[in-house]
């Protein structure tokens, strides 16, 4: 005791102070926002992880390089989570069939099992999003409220996909796609894992449960159609126009021609 | 009238004859009748476009009296508690909520909001057309200058009715929309601001602009519409109609079919064929599906945010507008004795410019041309477009100008669809809203001539037949026939002035604006096709024995081999 009242005046005491204190902080929110924590992985064995790493080193190896560490063409993916891996090789991004502004859709190269294995394979090289487990996709419980979805759509997802989720452009050659036809899981990995031009939604930011409003919604608008009749695309007055001017104004024209060629 | 005047008193025999007759003598409506309906209508397709506005027009009116029997507008908040279920509970205001329930709560109602909006796209498409087939015909020429202006005053109009009515809904799509009209009335310098704070009583959003808008949308601007169409029609009436030249047509006649029973019973017929195609688009077309926009709240932009397609050219010169050039920046702040001015350009001039040159020439065009021609006779034949190549090459150089304009409205969609980058987008369309219009011109002017110049073979050497033949001597020859009268008298007959150099005045001076006339008129009439006259159609059909028209006997020769 008579040691640390006689080093309290050392020129290092401040420092050693001002760690303590961060580090008592950090950990206490560490502890306390748990919600950015990585959700426990849903049964991998030992063998998945291995057939996995088999299957990155002959897919995936070339451009995220060997223990996915990362090269000059493609992005380290430890940490990145099993999320990614599903959402990315799942809905046929990855493997990338060329370099260009973004990675585009293509048809799905793997089986569902091999994805697991790679997704199981990246995931064990460090903790990150993990692929949503079925009780977060649910939406048909009563607590889904399809309404708030639209909100939170309408604020943090539409100035790139669209009111109507049809998508929408971004600059240089980047788009945010259209989402109609993605599945609740992807929706779901796309959120936590920001995807391509996508910033991460994580936890902290849109909830599970505001997240299951957000599919909600999303599964609604599809399902439901167009209540008007044909929607041109989604696209707003760009369509319409074009097609009053081409497919009305066309007809009209049809018929001037006919109701004129009749007397003279 | 005129036989109660003669003291002879009809008297007729039933009942029904009673009515009417008693009608018409307080109302005179058969003197009407009978001078309206022996008025002449030359016949041709482009002149209906006029007819198409109007037509769209009435609709307009019936079907947003329906409109206005549910919509609410107010901007007082209220929570959705309506049908559709993607809504529900939400905040929004008493605008949106009635436009919902008009879409899903109310029997007819979608369908009567896109019969309404749909005919509001063909209306003002309509008036364009229209309004480009006058201009490239040259109707707008003397004694019709007047009509023509009264014209542009109605295109105004329309793009304001259209506005004001897409603002209404108070959707996101809609409230975005006058956000940028917000922010243009702001760029105006020194009073921007407060006429932003005057129109939207306070700071935008508010909670009057919805009513104020309102009224403008049901009262002023189609009052003002009706009027204005009521003028134009009568001058119709004291103008007649102009007609396409052809034999028999001249600039003092009018050839075609009377309103009755002819025209009155087409036009009637044609109101029901544009009220049912626009009734068909409604039912399996939607537009505007204000349910996905949801209500509008300043914060969010959705992407794909437009304007509709007549506003469109605004939309796109702003986003055209570059914000630096290199290290110029075109947003200024000017300090004042009273403090600092922002002047933003970068907003102000794309939002101002581009309309006010498009609008000014508009309305000039009918005294730049009669001044360039010192021509200042009635003018009541057309011009076929390619007549008049610098008049054709200067509309198209506007038509190219506006719609580069137009397609940098949707210029992110043309990135999405054609996999390009929307950068390369604006840049290509920022360079072509300069170039567009020169090339325009100058294809135009030259597509003109070339055609003026094969309407003169046409006439001289007669038509391909695509019929070849061998001649005895092994010569092989194309054989032309002849275009008939009616057809040579369309191709021959026209108007083509010459560049007219300056004029000097009474003093024998020539003056400054003298020479600058005579420098347009060069420039106008300067590369010309004149029209074949009838001693070049003798010499042509004189050497035609040499093979260059096949005349009746070079026929028979030739097909006796």
């Amino acid at each position: 005791m008579k040691a640390l009242s006689q080093r309290r005046r050392h020129p290092l005491a401040a420092i050693a102070l001002l760690l303590m204190g961060l580090l008592l902080t950090g950990g206490i929110y560490a502890v306390a926002s748990n919600a950015n924590e990585a959700k426990a992985q849903t049964s991998v064995s030992a063998s998945d992880i291995e057939e996995g790493e088999k299957l990155f080193v002959a897919n995936c190896a070339t451009c995220h390089g060997m223990g996915a560490a990362g090269t000059e063409d493609g992005p380290s993916l430890i940490g990145v989570g099993a999320a990614s891996v599903d959402f990315q090789v799942g809905t046929g991004r990855m493997p990338l069939q060329m370099q260009g502004p973004q990675a585009l859709q293509k048809p799905v190269q793997f089986t569902e099992e091999q994805i697991q294995q790679m997704a199981a394979y990246v995931a064990s090289l460090g903790a990150g999003p993990a692929i949503p487990s079925e009780e977060l996709l649910d939406t048909s419980g009563e607590e889904v409220d399809p309404a708030a979805g639209g909100e939170l759509f309408r604020v943090n997802c539409a100035m790139c996909h669209n009111a109507a989720a049809a998508g929408g452009a971004l600059t240089r050659g980047k788009f945010a796609p259209t989402l109609e036809g993605v599945t609740e899981k992807h929706i779901y990995e796309a959120m936590v894992t920001g995807p391509q031009n996508m910033p991460v939604f994580s936890d902290a930011n849109i909830t599970p449960e505001d997240k299951q409003d957000i599919i909600a919604f999303l599964k609604i608008i599809e399902e439901q159609g167009s209540p008007g009749g044909a929607d041109l695309g989604s696209l707003g007055p760009v369509s319409e126009g074009l097609f009053i001017w081409v497919a009305g104004l066309g007809v009209i024209i049809a018929f001037t021609v006919w109701l004129t060629s009749r007397s003279s | 009238m005129s036989s109660s005047a003669a003291g002879h008193q009809y008297q007729p025999k039933t009942s029904v004859g009673k009515i009417t007759n008693f009608v018409d003598t307080r109302v005179g409506g058969s003197a009407i009748v009978k001078e309206f309906g022996r008025k002449i209508f030359p016949d041709h397709w482009t002149f209906m476009f006029g007819e198409v506005a109007l037509y769209s027009f009435v609709i307009l009116l019936l079907s947003g009296t329906f409109l206005t029997f549910f919509f609410d507008p107010s901007m007082a908040e209220t929570h959705y508690d309506g049908s559709y279920v993607p809504l529900r509970g939400i905040e929004m205001s008493m605008a949106y909520a009635s436009s919902l329930d008009i879409s899903f709560d109310i029997r007819g109602g979608l369908f009567m909001r896109q019969v309404h909006h749909w005919s509001a796209l063909l209306f003002v498409a309509a008036v364009s057309v229209h309004m480009l087939r006058v201009f490239f015909t040259g109707a707008f020429r003397r004694p019709r200058e007047l009509n023509w202006v009264i014209g542009g005053v109605l295109l105004i109009l329309a793009m304001a009715a259209g506005f004001t009515g897409y603002s209404l809904p108070d959707d996101l799509l809609s409230g975005n929309g006058l956000r940028i009209i917000d922010g243009v009335v702001k760029s105006i310098p020194v009073v921007g601001t407060y006429i932003s704070f005057f129109l939207f009583g306070g700071e935008f959003p508010g909670t009057v602009i919805i009513p104020r808008l309102y009224v403008l949308h049901i009262l002023l601007i189609p009052a003002m519409i009706l009027l204005l169409i009521a003028i134009h029609l009568f001058l119709v009436v004291v103008h007649k109609h102009t007609q396409f030249p052809g034999p028999g047509r001249t600039n003092d006649n009018v050839v075609g079919y009377p309103v009755g029973p002819v025209y009155a019973a087409k036009a009637g017929g044609f109101f029901f064929i544009v009220f049912g195609i626009i009734a068909a688009i409604s039912a399996a077309f939607t537009i505007n599906p204000i349910w996905n926009y949801g209500p509008y709240d300043p914060s969010p932009v959705s992407a794909g945010t437009q304007p509709d397609w007549y506003i469109g050219w605004v939309d796109g010169a702003l986003r055209l507008m570059p914000g630096v050039l290199g290290n110029f920046p075109f947003e200024w702040n000017i300090p004042l004795p009273w403090g600092t001015n922002t002047l933003s350009l970068n907003v102000l001039f794309p939002a101002l410019v581009p309309a006010g040159i498009v609008f000014t020439l508009l309305f000039a065009w009918p005294w730049i041309e009669a001044w360039v021609t010192k021509d200042r006779r009635e003018k009541h034949l057309l011009d076929r477009p390619r007549n008049a190549p610098t008049r054709t090459g200067i509309g198209v150089a506007g038509v190219v100008f506006y719609c580069v304009m137009w397609a940098a409205a949707s210029s992110d969609l043309i990135a999405t669809h054609f996999m390009v980058s929307l950068n390369d987008v604006t840049y290509w369309l920022r360079a072509l809203v300069i170039l567009g219009p020169v090339i325009g011109f100058v294809v135009a002017r030259r597509i003109a001539l070339a055609l003026q110049r094969k309407d003169r073979e046409i006439v001289l050497h007669g038509r391909e037949t695509g019929r070849i033949v061998r001649l005895p001597h092994g010569e092989f020859i194309e054989v032309h026939e002849p275009v008939d009268e009616y057809k040579r008298y369309k191709l021959v007959s026209f108007d083509s002035p010459e560049a007219l150099t300056a004029q000097p005045d009474v003093n024998g001076h020539v003056s400054k604006g003298e020479k600058r006339r005579a420098l347009a008129s060069r420039f106008f009439f300067e590369d010309r096709v004149a029209p074949v006259t009838p001693a070049e159609l003798e010499q042509a059909h004189s050497h035609g024995h040499h093979g260059e028209v096949a005349s009746e006997h070079d026929k028979a020769s030739i097909s006796s081999h």
